[in-house]
């Protein structure tokens, strides 16, 4: 292990590098590549670095806080669903127009859509549920604030939970979408 | 495949800052329940020669927690044996015998042929007919004395049992460091035993879907880098990172065909309808293999690469369904008992389906005998998931909960004998155990 430093050192500077250098990935613009028609790169996008199996790369910084609403609505970004569903609470559409209204109002901000799940059931079945929640927001964001409201969705599945737990409460909490501003 | 540009700038601070040990958490192994008549074992402490660079590792020791972590057989202590010879012909049978031991293995290393290298020689005897059964020779690094003495362990484990042991193995899992929403992921490697493991990769952003391919050389798996799902490859030799799939919405749950040459996965598009396709790894070209309005993820291959099986709500919960992996083909529900059955996995032989199911309010392991039919309950956890296959078909490994703390445990196929992987911090999550190396 300790023969293999000076190696991992230069491994950790070639993959900074490589992450440096490559462009970033536009992970979240919109009218990005469809499905069927993109191709992949082969560097590694914002600050990923990788590793031999004798070293660790780290990657995936914090997401930085940025512009979006002010006041009540800042704090009012996060739509909560019952347990296997995707459907908005009757409570929850005025939020949504007044957030739909918002972004009409602000072309040029960066909104997207993050759908998330409890920690019951399989993983990657859950990234898939996590992904209806999102559309079915962006769907009802359209539906107030006309067609041309295009918001980008990303599911995390149950993999980045509100709190941690098996309760009840804990699961309430972690089944949710997040309306993001500014990334 | 390609490599990492080559640019050299000068070591930043934020590289030194990163190189900064990331201890890996350890794992340690409680057998939970075995057999109720173990076989009877004997491991001899092996001679050295005082020149053989392995001299100072106990390769007895390391066979001895080996077969009895298998839970098949009972092995009898050192301090009771009735003496300690390296070589059959030195073995009285009968003082063996009499202490209810049927087999004994032992064994002598020398040094060479290359430096750094130890000769290790090793005999299996039947004390019960007087019968050698083994008598084979390692050439063991001294840096991988243990896989040597894992190897050991297989040829004994397959010579009683007529399996092959899979204790030179290694399994990948992920870790989870932290409170939300400020948790840390670490993607591991560790031998079987859960030793020596060893962090491959290390975000704040999820690491998930961890996937071996077949040679044992690669990892594929999904990381949120990016602030959005990827699908990523990674040999782990030389951590040498491939990103090949990060096209809009989900890029999920991949696994690589028999060949090594393709990988199945789940892609969404902007749309948000999950489906499976192929992607073939030197060309880039992809392949949509199912198209329906429902959720269709969580695709693996089976051995013989005829078929993916993959999880699809189509029919309202989710359940398993088999289809050709070629377009157009009309997927065949595979699952029917209760109304979750999700996350499939194949038997190395592909005669077994494993699987999540919900059964009496807890997510438990179940397997599926494909050509029978019927299925049956492994585990008994609330929160059971992600079963993954030992190379030898003998064994899984699932995440299950404890206390609230993520945690591995192995099943032995027929159920008899359980395990627990413990962590000594943070959760562990999502175990895949990977191929026989070469």
């Amino acid at each position: 292990m300790k023969k293999l430093l000076p190696l991992a050192v230069a491994l950790f500077a070639v993959s900074l590098a490589a992450g440096c250098a490559s462009k970033r990935a536009k992970t979240d613009g919109a009218g990005e590549e469809s499905v069927a028609s993109s191709g992949a790169t082969t560097t590694p996008d914002d600050s990923a670095s990788a590793s031999g199996i004798e070293s660790a790369g780290s990657v995936g910084g914090d997401m930085g806080a940025g512009a979006g609403p002010t006041g009540e609505l800042a704090n009012r970004r996060i739509i909560y669903f019952a347990f296997d569903s995707d459907e908005i609470r009757p409570d929850d559409q005025a939020l949504l127009a007044r957030h739909a209204q918002w972004i009409a109002a602000n072309p040029g901000t960066r909104v997207r859509l993050e759908g998330h799940t409890d920690e019951r059931g399989t993983r990657e079945y859950n990234i898939g549920l996590g992904e209806r929640r999102a559309q079915a927001v962006r769907r009802a964001l359209a539906l107030q604030g006309g067609a041309e409201l295009q918001v980008p969705t990303v599911s995390f599945g149950e993999e980045r939970p509100a709190a941690a737990g098996e309760t009840e409460e804990a699961f309430s909490q972690n089944r949710r979408v997040e309306i993001v501003y500014g990334n | 495949m390609t490599k990492l540009k080559l640019l050299l700038p000068a070591l930043s601070a934020t590289a030194l800052a990163l190189l900064s040990p990331a201890v890996p958490a350890q794992l340690r192994i409680d057998i939970t329940s075995g057999v109720t008549d173990p076989i009877p074992v004997a491991v001899a402490r092996f001679a050295q020669e005082p020149a053989a660079p392995t001299a100072a590792f106990d390769f007895a020791e390391v066979i001895r927690q080996d077969l009895e972590r298998s839970g098949r057989f009972r092995l009898l202590p050192r301090e009771r044996m009735p003496g300690a010879p390296s070589r059959a012909d030195a073995v009285v049978a009968a003082d063996w015998r009499n202490l209810g031991t049927d087999y004994v293995l032992v064994g002598r290393a020398t040094a060479g042929p290359a430096a750094g290298q130890s000769t290790v020689d090793f005999e299996l005897l039947n004390v019960l007919n007087g019968q050698r059964l083994l008598s084979e020779r390692l050439v063991v690094p001294a840096a991988t004395a243990r896989n040597g003495a894992h190897r050991i362990a297989d040829r004994v484990h397959e010579k009683i049992l007529g399996v092959r042991g899979a204790f030179a193995t290694r399994i990948a899992y992920v870790s989870v460091d932290g409170a939300p929403p400020n948790q840390r992921y670490q993607l591991l490697v560790a031998d079987a035993d859960g030793e020596a493991a060893r962090v491959i990769l290390e975000s704040r952003q999820p690491l998930m879907s961890p996937a071996w391919s077949p040679d044992g050389e690669w990892l594929a798996y999904v990381s949120f880098e990016a602030r959005a799902s990827a699908v990523y490859v990674q040999r782990l030799r030389t951590g040498e990172r491939r990103r090949v799939s990060a096209r809009r919405g989900i890029n999920g749950a991949p696994s690589w065909s028999p060949d090594g040459s393709k990988l199945a996965l789940t892609l969404s598009g902007s749309g948000g309808n999950l489906d499976v396709y192929v992607l073939e790894l030197a060309t880039q070209a992809l392949t949509r293999i199912t198209d329906d309005p429902g959720i269709d993820t969580e695709p693996v291959w089976a051995p013989d690469g005829a078929a993916i099986y993959f999880t699809s709500d189509r029919s309202g919960g989710p359940q398993v369904y088999r289809v050709a992996p070629t377009p157009g083909d009309r997927p065949k529900r595979i699952t029917f008992g209760g109304g979750y059955n999700a996350r499939p996995r194949l038997s190395p032989d592909g005669t077994q389906l494993a699987f999540v199911t919900l059964e009496g309010g807890g997510y438990k392991v179940a397997i599926q005998d494909l050509a029978g039919g019927g299925s049956r309950v492994l585990t008994q956890g609330r929160f059971d998931e992600s079963p993954s296959f030992a190379p030898n078909g003998a064994t899984l490994i699932y995440a299950g909960r404890e206390r609230g703390q993520g945690t591995l445990a192995t099943v032995s196929a027929d159920g008899l004998i359980t395990q627990r992987l413990k962590s000594d911090r943070g959760e562990v999550r999502e175990p895949a155990w990977g191929p026989f190396l070469r």
